[in-house]
């Protein structure tokens, strides 16, 4: 046997070794994960089940603000786990499913396409208390919360309104679902309050998180004449797009200022953290019951971000609309409200209803590249 | 100049020493990967403030160690193992079918739509109508490549690609107008359908439904087709020498067509089975992308029937791995999706180094088609390795 052989053999017998000693790690760390989930402490385990990822600075990331809301409030009473970037898909249903199989108390689906999963496994462990956030199906432990993310919309319409001198705005949204109507046509009712000639340019993109292709929707819009752009779509693309071309636009679903310091002019931002906590609270106590919340401006399930980037006279009407809908003085949806096709779904003077906005399918005239 | 040079490895398996030779390469290729991915693996979850033994654990052995994580191990793998084995007949065949998805995606549509509009539902046909519905529906779109590629001799890799496109707008289109259903809001989604028209689950609490025992037969008729009847013997053919095929009197447009529709029947099997047995209701994203990987799967797999189950489970188990450990360890998604990847590519590396070996060498005048440069596209196909010339017909 030469010595390369001798080596060789060396080697090959050194990595049996180091196969069976990892197998052999392997084994112990088995044991040693079955003996301490034996002496897991009482806690209460809340899991979160998020469509994007906890960076989409969108979203999914005030979700996550809220997660860590629960921690901050109850400390070590709470173990909270999530996963990120679940599909909406049949996938969905597995992802809840072990998090129910985990043990968990609470479990909060933070998308709507999460629905029909969330109840189906809750179907199976009448135990466990879940919340799912944008739905409308319920049963005995399933709750549904959201927030009325629409009377953002309209102020944001306001200031857009008054800022843009095309009068186009531009408006990247997701999928055609009553959430992103009400949004779109929010936002324009908001623009048409203050400025009649507005219309809303819309690119759908059929996804709630894709960097790349928000980016190209919101260029497009520019590149067709917007100086406004608005988002229902997670990332922070079309604003730094935005941002790039040296026009306005508004972040979403998170403050996305330090995105872009000098066009964004405000965004709607989602507080999950306050409901949270008090679903939590009520889990802990046994007062935990299936509901519908709906919160808006007034419960403090919404906020604006800082009015920014705009002169004072457009900040105070901005500050008068958030006043107005938080007060109940303004009224978003009052009629008459006539859809693209020219179909009236609202005669003058009526206010449109909650039911009616939940299903809502429509967009208003004026409204550029409805579904 | 110095010249890199992939050469095949070959074997005299006739003799002991050339058997052994054999036997140990394959044992290198089985174990190496898997420790430099370990390796990776540990890193990966260190740099992620993650103690690496406690990482692996999460990602590989913890998934495995309920009744919910085998089972979800078995509902991942087998639409995985079905696209997969459809997508044997036409890379065996040399015909590049990337479009799988767009027939998963066809697959569930023709499913959902038998059984809204066509089935009454109190049939006892009716389980077996919404498969048939979906492998229809599934090959009728892997038709449209064969059409194009075998008639107008369109590239079937980039019509098969970008016909994906156009299910999932199709898929779109039909969830938010015709097929949405009335009582949902205005939700883009189908209604439900009723409990007579799902598949039974097989175990309480879990995911697995009947659908999931598909592919046993699925693997054996696969297997049946490829290596004990003629259309497979004209498959392997105009696989490895089309010429010979054709003096052989094996259609070329035939084979196309042939494999075509068989592989896109399954993959709609396989887009049926997830609606019926899983969702219950066609949703805008109906896949998490199991057309695409079912590619990677079948190459793992070694193109071999048994080996693209070992494969569907193998990756099945990377992507269950990753959703474990991002409960118990906090691993970022991406990072799991990183571990995935550099597992996959260790395998797949590591299967092509077992049968080729590099060697660097100074020019000298060889006859050409004896060796191949570094820059060729070498196929990662098992054949080659039986083959002195190694072919580069992609």
């Amino acid at each position: 046997m030469t010595a390369v052989q001798k080596s060789f053999h060396f080697l090959r017998s050194g990595l049996w070794a180091f196969s069976a000693t990892c197998l052999l790690a392997a084994s112990f760390l088995v044991a040693m994960a079955l003996v301490g989930t034996a002496d897991a402490q009482e806690k209460t385990k809340v899991g979160f089940v998020y469509v994007g990822p906890i960076g989409d600075h969108g979203w999914t990331h005030a979700h996550d603000v809220g997660r860590r809301a629960l921690e901050e409030e109850f400390g070590s009473g709470v173990e909270t786990t999530f996963l990120e970037s679940v599909p909406e898909g049949a996938d969905a249903e597995g992802a809840i499913r072990r998090l129910a199989n985990e043990g968990h108390d609470v479990i909060f689906t933070t998308s709507f396409g999460y629905m029909n999963p969330t109840l189906k496994v809750a179907r199976e462990f009448p135990d466990i208390r879940f919340e799912h956030a944008t739905g409308y199906k319920r049963s005995d432990n399933v709750s549904t919360y959201s927030i009325r993310f629409y009377e953002g919309r309209y102020i944001q319409g306001v200031i857009a309104g008054h800022m843009t001198q095309s009068n186009a705005i531009g408006y990247v949204a997701a999928f055609p679902i009553p959430e992103v109507m009400r949004g779109i046509n929010a936002f324009l009712l908001g623009a048409r309050s203050v400025n009649p000639e507005v219309t809303l340019h819309l690119v759908w993109v059929n996804t709630w998180f894709d960097p790349g292709k928000e980016r190209d929707a919101a260029q497009s819009l520019i590149d067709r004449g917007a100086d406004i752009i608005a988002q229902h779509t997670d990332s922070a693309a079309p604003l730094q797009v935005a941002s790039e071309n040296g026009v306005f636009a508004f972040g979403q679903a998170s403050d996305m200022r330090a995105f872009a310091p000098r066009a964004q002019l405000s965004a709607s931002v989602n507080s999950w953290g306050p409901y949270y906590v008090a679903r939590v609270q009520a889990a802990k106590d046994g007062s935990w019951e299936s509901q519908d919340t709906w919160g808006g401006l007034k419960s403090g399930m919404l906020t604006m971000a800082e009015y920014a980037n705009m002169p004072d006279e457009v900040k105070a009407a901005a500050r008068t609309a958030e006043q107005g809908i938080r007060d109940g003085s303004v009224a978003i949806w009052k009629g008459p409200l006539v859809d693209t096709d020219g179909t009236e779904h609202l005669a003058a003077g009526l206010e449109l209803s909650d039911q009616a906005l939940l299903g809502m399918a429509w967009a208003l005239e004026g409204v550029q590249g409805a579904p | 100049m110095l010249i890199v040079r992939i050469e095949p490895r070959e074997f005299d398996t006739t003799s002991t020493q050339g058997a052994r030779a054999h036997l140990r390469v394959l044992g290198l290729a089985a174990v190496v990967p898997l420790l430099v991915s370990l390796l990776l693996g540990g890193l990966i979850f260190l740099s992620n403030g993650i103690p690496p033994l406690h990482g692996l654990h999460a990602f590989f052995i913890a998934p495995l160690s309920d009744r919910l994580g085998l089972t979800e191990l078995l509902v991942k793998a087998a639409p995985l193992a079905l696209i997969a084995c459809g997508l044997l007949f036409v890379f065996r065949a040399n015909v590049w079918n990337i479009g799988a998805e767009g027939q998963f995606i066809l697959g569930a549509i023709g499913a959902t739509g038998t059984a809204l509009f066509l089935v009454p539902q109190d049939s006892p046909f009716c389980l077996p109508a919404l498969f048939l519905g979906g492998v229809i529906a599934g090959a009728a779109w892997a038709g449209v490549v064969a059409w194009l590629r075998a008639h107008l001799r369109v590239n079937e890799i980039l019509c098969s690609l970008m016909l994906v496109y156009v299910a999932q707008l199709l898929l779109h289109w039909l969830v938010q107008s015709p097929w949405r259903d009335p009582q949902g809001y205005n939700f883009p989604e189908t209604a439900l359908f009723e409990s007579s028209l799902m598949l039974p689950i097989l175990v309480e609490r879990t995911r697995l439904h009947l659908g999931v025992l598909f592919v046993v037969p699925a693997v054996a008729l696969t297997w049946l087709l490829l290596n004990r009847s003629l259309f497979g013997l004209a498959i392997s053919v105009a696989g490895r020498a089309p010429r010979a095929a054709r003096f052989a009197g094996f259609s070329q447009k035939r084979i196309i067509w042939m494999t075509l529709l068989v592989s896109g029947g399954f993959a709609g099997l396989a887009g049926a089975v997830e609606v019926v047995g899983l969702t219950g209701q066609l949703v805008p994203r109906i896949s998490p992308g199991y057309g695409f990987t079912a590619i990677i799967v079948a190459f793992l797999g070694g193109l071999h029937p048994l080996g693209v189950v070992a494969a569907a489970l193998l990756v099945a188990l990377t992507y269950l791995g990753g959703e474990a450990a991002q409960v118990t360890t906090q691993l970022p998604y991406a990072a799991a999706g990183i571990f995935q990847g550099l597992l996959l590519f260790s395998v797949l590396a590591f299967g092509f180094f077992s049968r080729h070996r590099v060697r660097f060498t100074r020019a000298v005048q060889r006859p050409a088609g004896q060796v191949l440069q570094a820059s060729a596209n070498l196929p990662a196909n098992p054949s080659a390795n039986s083959s002195t010339n190694p072919r580069v017909d992609l």
